[in-house]
């Protein structure tokens, strides 16, 4: 390749590229600087390893929404799969030590299976994922009522909890480290890794093309089913993570699928895919949560946290949104 | 040089244009006279389009004046620069294929009457217009999407000429035209050029160059090289300003008849919603030249081998083995490559870059065995091979040059050693450099065992590259010509004036 001259290293630096991360890493530290002129003590060990924990589920299910996004699709089913898994959890269970990990596999198996419906519907039927998601939602709210009849049965075992609810305890420096925040590390390590993978590497070249993709040899609907697959799997993980920490209920889920994608589209991922970074959708899931507790800081109430939601998805878009007249 | 006309429609004084701090052009001085054809030719990523996009309004220079009809301008948007009355015919079509001619003529500035707008009026303001460049038989009530490529090119024209354009910018405007349908667009030009109207013509193909131009400015690196009256010129002269040395107008060697191998590849009666009949070998260490009309089935012919409109009926085998290629995937696992002539729509993935953009099919479709260490050195020398231009490889595909993202897409095919390759218009929209760079990768791929299918509309690359031609109409095969045939046969066959002995 010639390379014609390039631009000189500042330049470079400073270059937005779309779906960079320079947008989000600079609102990160504005809102970082906003909560320690509010709040210094945020930044104490214990408070701020304590409000990781509490992050991990709306980080991990913004990874897994990256995929999906990421390849041209929308996930809407997460919040009620969360819901659904928890409840589900909780009457399996039914306070039985013995039966935690069978469960835990079996809500791994489960979410799995809810994005495997997913995909293969949305790719095979071809229906529009918006659609057949939204569909998912309501087939599993309706479900673990009926199955419950109305109340959910059952308890979670201390075992089970532990996940969501338990730190490692004398951490030198950090002091206690909540086990959600290990469980998030390592699932978000794994996140990158196959972002970086081939199959992550062409599943933003489907988002961005699809023919082209697919007369380049990729099978489309396998992979975008696959992206279905692991935001379901996602979602198990954070049902494990909230039910230890919040406890059984019909609301455990509640909203959690319009988080995610604020959070990915707030991380700089294009909706409609072919760009975007999982990176990004993670911190974009932190920003979401830290400005959700400097709303707090400053008495807002959080009624207003979908209003704000709603205003960043719309914002995202409008800005990232290719204007007609520079055609 | 020669000496500028006495009144210029358009003069460009020093216009520089840079990127993110990289430099595309650089103190380009540019006049067009008013019914004067001015040509723009250069390599691939001279800025030809950029300095095409500067005066249509797209692209705000960093530098240099523009001075229109007389009065300097600075345009800030291409609406801007339309109602001051430059049109401009883009490499890529902006039609609004759902809508007709005559809504797509008017799109932004319908006539109104009672506050709806005045179909009527339309319809008949776009039949005048039509009728004024000669092109009556349009209907102007069609639908864009049913128009063939060259009536779509009369519609973007009509589109301008509907905004009182008194200029007129063609970048690459026969790009997507077969030979035949070129013929129209001269006619066209030409009763432009009798209007008044001036006309800033880019092609990278020089006979069209020679054809309609008056004078012939050329780009090199974003500087320009020269200006030049096309009478006193020849092809020779503008090449080497194009390239800055001597390029052989020569074609590779053909193939030694004594060096083909056995047959690669076999279709026997072929067929599916657009083709019929099809019976074809395809021999390793060949060139097989596909010739025909647009939509003669050439383009369905690679399609159906490639397994992305299959063959329906008929029996297919590789190497003497029988297979269904039944999707890309499995053609391309079976060691099939095919080039699509469309390149924005299917060819490339516009946000990635270039890396991302080369590796595609051998992500997609090969295990990685040998290592990603050894891929990525292995794809840099592609790219390097077939000379891409580009700011590094981790730029956006989209902001490459045409030919440059098409050589981009030769490197991710070349990375998987295919035994068969259909190229679909390669050449379309590259330089003459690079034109004669692929034609000797084409042929130096056949001479290594790989069996060639090469499609183009322009004749004397399908005469000059082929060792044998066959030519569609209507989904067959309408016959065979052997190396050495004239350009007359060609067409012949196509239009079907003659049934030549398959
Ligand atoms: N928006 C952009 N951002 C960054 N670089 C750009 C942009 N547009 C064009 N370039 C660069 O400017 C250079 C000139 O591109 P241009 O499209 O004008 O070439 P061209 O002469 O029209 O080539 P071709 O014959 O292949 O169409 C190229 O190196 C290209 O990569
Ligand atoms: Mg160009």
């Amino acid at each position: 390749m010639q390379t014609v001259q390039r631009p000189p290293l500042p330049l470079r630096l400073l270059r937005v590229r779309p779906g960079g991360l320079v947008p989000i890493i600079a609102l990160l530290a504005v809102l970082l600087i906003l909560v320690a002129v509010r709040q210094p003590d945020f930044f104490a060990p214990p408070s701020l390893m304590s409000f990781l924990g509490r992050s991990a589920p709306i980080i991990l299910l913004a990874a897994g929404q990256y995929f999906v996004i990421v390849s041209g699709e929308f996930d809407l089913s997460v919040g009620a799969l969360v819901t659904a898994q928890v409840v589900v959890a909780a009457r399996l269970i039914d306070s039985e030590p013995a039966h935690t990990w069978p469960v835990v596999l079996l809500l791994l198996g489960f979410g799995a299976l809810v994005g495997l419906v997913n995909g293969l519907i949305t790719t095979r039927l071809r229906v529009p994922s918006f659609i057949t998601t939204l569909g998912m939602l309501l087939i599993l709210l309706g479900a673990v009522y009926l199955w419950s009849d109305g109340a959910p049965k059952g308890g979670l075992s201390d075992e089970f909890r532990r996940f969501g609810r338990w730190a490692f305890e004398d951490v030198p420096v950090l002091g206690r480290v909540p086990y959600a925040l290990i469980v998030l590390l390592a699932f978000a390590a794994l996140a990158v890794l196959v972002a970086r993978s081939d199959f992550g590497r062409t599943l933003i070249a489907v988002g961005d093309n699809p023919r082209t993709a697919e007369l380049s040899g990729v099978r489309v609907w396998r992979h975008r089913t696959i992206a279905f697959v692991l935001s379901g799997v996602a979602a198990a993980v954070a049902a494990i993570l909230i039910g230890g920490y919040s406890g059984v209920s019909f609301q455990a889920g509640a909203g959690l699928e319009f988080g995610a994608i604020t959070a990915v589209v707030l991380g700089g991922v294009a909706l409609g895919g072919g760009r975007g970074s999982v990176v990004g959708a993670m911190l974009g899931a932190l920003s979401l949560e830290l400005l959700f507790a400097l709303m707090n800081f400053y008495g807002v109430s959080g009624a207003l946290r979908s209003t704000v939601q709603g205003a960043i998805i719309l914002l995202a878009v409008a800005v990232s949104a290719p204007r007609s007249s520079s055609r | 040089m020669s000496d500028p006309p006495p009144v210029p429609l358009l003069a460009l004084r020093g216009i520089g244009k840079a990127f993110l701090g990289v430099r595309v052009l650089d103190g380009i001085d540019l006049d067009v006279a008013p019914g004067e054809v001015h040509a723009v030719v250069g390599e691939n990523g001279a800025g030809k389009s950029t300095l095409m996009k500067i005066i249509s309004g797209v692209h705000v220079p960093d530098g240099g004046s523009i001075e229109f009809a007389g009065e300097p301008r600075a345009f800030r948007g291409p609406r801007d620069a339309q109602r001051a009355g430059i049109g401009m015919i883009h490499q890529e079509f902006t039609l609004l294929p759902e809508r007709t001619v005559a809504e797509n003529v008017h799109l932004g500035h319908e006539p109104v009457r009672r506050g709806l707008v005045d179909r009527r009026q339309m319809l008949h303001h776009t039949r005048q217009l039509l009728a004024s460049i000669g092109e009556s038989a349009l209907p102007a009530d069609a639908r864009v999407s049913r128009l063939g490529i060259a009536q779509q090119q009369v519609v973007e024209i009509a589109k301008a000429l509907a905004l009182d354009a008194r200029l007129l910018i063609m970048d690459e405007p026969t790009a997507a035209l077969a030979d035949h349908e070129v013929e129209l667009l001269y006619g066209l030009v030409r009763r432009l050029q009798q209007r008044g109207i001036g006309l800033l013509y880019v092609s990278h193909r020089l006979t069209e160059v020679f054809d309609l131009s008056d004078r012939i400015t050329v780009l090199k690196d974003g500087r320009r090289m020269t200006t030049l009256r096309t009478a006193d010129t020849t092809a020779d002269e503008l090449v080497r300003h194009m390239v800055g040395r001597e390029l052989s107008s020569y074609y590779p060697d053909r193939a030694d008849p004594a060096d083909l191998g056995p047959a690669r590849l076999t279709v026997r009666g072929g067929g599916n919603r657009k083709l019929r009949d099809v019976d074809l070998e395809l021999r390793g260490g060949e060139v097989l030249g596909v010739g025909g009309l647009q939509g003669s089935g050439r383009s369905a012919l690679a399609r159906a081998v490639f397994g992305a409109a299959p063959f329906t009926t008929g029996e297919v085998t590789l190497d003497g083995v029988p297979v269904r290629l039944r999707s890309p995937r499995a053609a391309i696992r079976a060691g099939v490559a095919y080039v699509t002539e469309d390149r924005k729509g299917e060819g490339i993935v516009a946000r990635q870059s270039v890396l991302d953009n080369a590796l595609l099919a051998s992500r997609a479709a090969v295990a990685a065995r040998s290592g990603r260490a050894a891929r990525a050195t292995r794809i840099r020398e592609l790219l390097a091979a077939v000379r891409v231009r580009a700011a590094g490889d981790d730029q956006e595909i989209r902001f490459l040059s045409g030919g440059n993202q098409q050589k981009v897409v030769l490197a991710r095919w070349l990375m998987l050693s295919p035994r068969i390759l259909l190229f679909d218009e390669p050449t379309r929209g590259i330089d003459v450099g690079a034109k004669s760079a692929i034609h000797d990768l084409v042929r130096r791929l056949a001479r290594d065992g790989a069996a060639v299918l090469m499609i183009s509309s322009e004749l004397p690359e399908l005469l000059g590259m082929s060792d044998r031609i066959i030519v569609m109409r209507d989904g067959r095969i309408a016959g065979e010509l052997p190396a050495g045939t004239t350009e007359k046969d060609v067409v012949a066959l196509a239009v079907g004036s003659v049934e030549a002995a398959a």
